[in-house]
């Protein structure tokens, strides 16, 4: 049955995104975590990952214009 | 009314502005980061401000219906995300249904072929994406994907939160950030590496 097994890397690759959105079963991050450290290819891969994530993050951190901002408190009620 | 009457009448209308102003006072300090989530769902600044407004007007007109102690920079996203939907959004069906064969690796693997250089360190591979290939490739995301992972991966919400917001169910959040994320990833792809 050897041959029906699924490839660890193309597994490691699956579980990726539910691994770094930290929402795997505690078996499924054991096993994950196993694999990932004894294999470089994946944990590259994931290294990888994690810093695509924070570049999107850091590249849509755009200021609110000042103009905005005064726009919303005069949307306040009047006291 | 008698004198103790109006007195716990006018003891009643000073405390729900005081409810009232905290409500207010609270919520424009998410205004940042209710502007951030905005800026990404729609495509110009200009557009972004509006629905900001909008959001907020609506906001301090219903402030009654936010139930405190619950989560209010998600309540205040779910005005914004109804409010972008009914301007119309509803009427254009998401094209992108055909299968994306591309796998999660997928990004990374052309990075690395197209530098020729397997060594490279995996955060120096992420400085070859600029700022300008993720906020377009970001634009292209089609809306009913792009709504998620910007409401998790830019504004930092939960599957949970996102599922309330977007009214959908949670994994219908998985199945589309999953899926947003690799056109993301297709789309910056082709910008830094030339189409396929």
């Amino acid at each position: 049955m050897a041959g029906y097994e699924i490839d660890p890397c193309e597994k490691c690759e699956e579980v990726m995104q539910p691994f770094l959105d930290r929402v795997l079963s505690d078996a499924e991050l054991r096993e994950a975590e196993e694999h990932l450290a004894g294999c470089a290819y994946c944990a590259k891969r994931y290294r990888f990952e994690q810093s695509l994530r924070q570049f999107v993050r850091k590249c849509c951190e755009e200021e609110m214009p000042p103009e905005l901002k005064e726009k919303l408190a005069a949307l306040r009620t009047p006291l | 009314m008698s004198g103790t009457e109006e007195e716990a009448a006018a003891r009643r209308a000073a405390a729900e502005a005081r409810s009232r102003v905290r409500f207010e006072e609270e919520a424009l300090e998410l205004s940042d980061q209710v502007y951030r989530v905005a800026r990404r769902l729609v495509s110009s600044r200009e557009e972004a401000e509006d629905l900001v407004q909008e959001t907020y007007a609506r906001a301090f007109r219903s402030w009654r219906s936010f139930t405190p102690g619950t989560n209010l920079r998600a309540w205040l996203l779910r005005i914004l995300t109804n409010l972008n939907i009914d301007r119309g959004r509803r009427k254009q069906r998401t094209p992108d249904e055909q299968p994306l064969e591309e796998s999660d690796y997928f990004l990374y693997n052309r990075l690395e072929q197209a530098s020729r250089d397997g060594n490279a360190h995996e955060e120096h591979v992420v400085e070859r994406l600029s700022q300008d290939d993720i906020v377009g490739a970001l634009s292209i995301v089609p809306h009913d994907f792009r709504d998620v992972v910007v409401l998790v991966d830019i504004g930092d919400f939960t599957y949970q939160d996102a599922a309330q917001i977007l009214d959908i169910p949670i994994g219908t959040v998985m199945s589309r950030l999953h899926r947003g994320r690799r056109i993301l990833k297709r789309e910056l792809a082709d910008r830094t590496t030339g189409g396929t």
